[in-house]
């Protein structure tokens, strides 16, 4: 590999000019490339950009939540930048079993105490990490796989009381977004 | 080029119109007297077949785009309105759904023939690189159409196949955004694939254009896959074929008219009737019947790639099925020099014709895979085979079909080529009464 590159390297660059002025016109013709490889770029990122998130998609980032109502063992979906996030109000054996891992077995490796600000809350993003769909376990009824979390119907892919990968496909955990606790019982995500 | 009077038409408008721009003398060279092998079977059908849904498809969707709103809160309503209230809309609207799938039957047939017959091979490679963009182009646009009637296939449609792109190391997630416009797919998602479902269908038809330039500097392949000889190999493409593709045309549309007034929703998914909901899932998301096969690609690869012994992660398994599946696409760009043999039709390739028929069978293996669920599983008698096994097997013989070419061109021996085209269909006796086969391979 190093061979190769400095073959093709020097090749060119060694001076093996044929014919002509190999100084001024040489100079010219790349002077000319350059500054239209530089324009062509300042012209076209205009275009590309556009099509990045407007000003007003970027103004509805950030979601108030009023947590007070939400009972022990409850959760709750609110909407935050278009996407669900999921608010559980964990149950002490919930967050004993989240705490209780092994982290280094796990794919993603990542404490719950990183993940949750508050043990009782878990606030998470609820968009699998494999393709984007919403895994179920928001309601007690639904099935939530066998570490008591999520469990996305899509691709099978099955997450803890943390919010965190442990079986299927999906490479992550369950993002968790930036929130701060304005006061102890509301947040504000975003 | 013609020069000045060199063109003869009967009739003068023709005559004035050609001696300065000569339509009619390139119409009369490429349609009319060129010549095109006179053993064709209906396999050659399809191309012209695809040709005319491109038409039907460009024609009915102009059409709907005139009464569709590009918009989250509109579209769903103003597709049903186009249903119910608008003159014929629930004719031109099912022939545009259903055109899709039947464009898409005519160029897997199209392709299915040109692999078969060794059609992508010297000198007609670029050709068969130019169909694959078209391919590709295709696919591209069939998806964004479906995302545009806005219900839960097409939003979730949509998200898992945004999010693919996801999977690609650092980048991954800009790109994710920079297609949707936000951060999920929403109402400029929406937007920006209506404006390139516009613009797509007509790249398309410049594309085609290529496709069929370069088709006439080489000429068309045919079933015994030995170039035409001379005059004797050849027929005038009019009548003779344009007729047979008249004929062919018109029997595909009245099987395409039948599932269009009898039967318009078979190859839809009840779920899209429901308005798109970024809140809820569907419990089974499918794509299209078209992509299904690439889809069971994708969830096939359920393991990461890792250098042994390490714990070393090459590849994650996500990235790993993006790869794949796209993979799948991409290797029909290097087919012509992956196939070794000098011989085209796999007629005279025992090897290779076997090699094709299992490739076919674990095409349409892939294709009912993709449809299940990802847990599903076949019960056999007290036997559990989960389908991503077959799956899995489906895949390697996919990929195994175009990764042996190379070998089984060099041990394989074919079977003795006829001297020419007319030799066969003159030469073997009255038996010989089509075009189709040299009596001593019929098996």
């Amino acid at each position: 590999m190093a061979d190769t590159t400095q073959t093709a390297g020097h090749g060119p660059g060694s001076g093996s000019h044929s014919g002509g002025d190999p100084s001024r016109r040489d100079f010219i013709y790349l002077a000319a490339a350059a500054t239209g490889v530089v324009g062509a770029a300042v012209t076209v990122w205009p275009f590309i950009d556009s099509l990045n998130p407007a000003a007003d998609t970027l103004a509805l980032a950030s979601t108030d939540v009023d947590l007070a109502p939400v009972q022990v063992g409850q959760s709750i979906t609110v909407t935050w930048r278009g996407k669900p996030v999921f608010i559980r109000h964990r149950t002490p054996e919930e967050i004993k079993s989240a705490t209780d891992v092994n982290v280094s077995e796990l794919r993603d490796p990542q404490k719950d105490a990183d993940r949750a600000k508050k043990p009782e809350w878990l606030v998470v993003v609820g968009i699998c990490t494999h393709l984007g769909c919403i895994p179920l376990g928001q309601k007690n009824s639904d099935p939530r796989g066998e570490y008591g979390g999520w469990f996305c119907p899509c691709h099978g892919s099955v997450y803890d009381t943390s919010g965190r990968i442990r079986k299927g496909p999906a490479p992550r955990n369950l993002e968790v977004p930036s929130y701060a606790f304005k006061t102890d019982t509301s947040i504000r995500i975003g | 080029m013609a020069h000045g009077p060199s063109s003869s038409f009967k009739n003068p408008v023709v005559n004035w119109l050609d001696q300065r721009l000569p339509i009619f003398t390139m119409i009369q060279k490429e349609y009319g007297v060129f010549p095109t092998p006179r053993n064709f079977n209906y396999f050659w059908n399809f191309g012209a077949i695809a040709m005319i849904m491109l038409v039907t498809m460009i024609v009915s969707g102009i059409v709907l785009a005139m009464h569709y709103t590009p918009n989250t809160n509109l579209a769903f309503n103003s597709v049903e309105r186009i249903m119910r209230d608008v003159n014929f809309g629930w004719l031109i609207r099912y022939i545009h759904m259903n055109g899709a799938s039947f464009f898409f039957i005519a160029v897997y047939i199209h392709i299915f023939r040109g692999l078969y017959y060794g059609s992508y091979k010297k000198p007609r490679e670029l050709l068969w690189m130019i169909g694959v963009v078209i391919f590709l182009l295709m696919m591209a646009t069939a998806f964004m159409g479906y995302v545009l009637p806005w219900g839960q296939m097409s939003f979730w449609g949509a998200t898992v196949i945004t999010n693919l792109f996801s999977a690609l190391p650092l980048v991954g997630q800009d790109i994710v955004t920079l297609l949707w416009g936000g951060f999920s797919v929403d109402n400029p998602t929406l937007n920006r694939f209506f404006a390139l479902h516009y613009l797509l269908p007509f790249v398309i038809a410049a594309v085609v254009f290529l496709h069929v330039a370069a088709l006439h500097v080489t000429g068309s392949n045919n079933p015994l896959g030995v170039e035409p000889k001379g005059p004797q190999d050849t027929l005038p493409f009019h009548p003779y074929y344009t007729v047979k593709d008249s004929f062919g045309t018109v029997v595909y549309l009245a099987i395409f008219a039948a599932f269009v007034f009898y039967a318009p929703n078979f190859f839809g998914e009840p779920d899209n009737y429901i308005q798109a909901n970024p809140m809820v899932t569907p419990p089974h998301i499918v794509p299209e019947w078209y992509f299904l096969p690439y889809y069971a690609i994708l969830r096939s690869i359920t393991f990461d790639i890792s250098i042994p012994f390490t714990g070393l992660k090459l590849i994650e398994a996500k990235l790993g099925g993006v790869i794949a599946m796209f993979g799948s696409i991409a290797i029909l760009f290097i087919l012509p020099w992956l196939d070794t043999s000098p011989v085209r039709s796999a007629r005279f390739r025992p090897i290779f014709k076997k090699g094709i028929l299992a490739f076919l069978v674990a095409f349409f293996l892939l294709m009912y895979v993709g449809a299940q669920t990802a847990d599903a599983a076949w019960h056999l008698g007290g036997l559990e085979i989960p389908l991503v096994y077959v799956g899995q097997f489906a895949t390697l013989v996919y990929f195994g079909f175009f990764l042996s070419l190379p070998f089984v061109g060099l041990i394989e021996k074919p079977l003795p080529l006829p001297a020419s085209i007319a030799k066969p269909v003159l030469g073997g006796g009255a038996s010989a009464a089509g075009a189709t086969a040299k009596p001593m391979e019929k098996a």
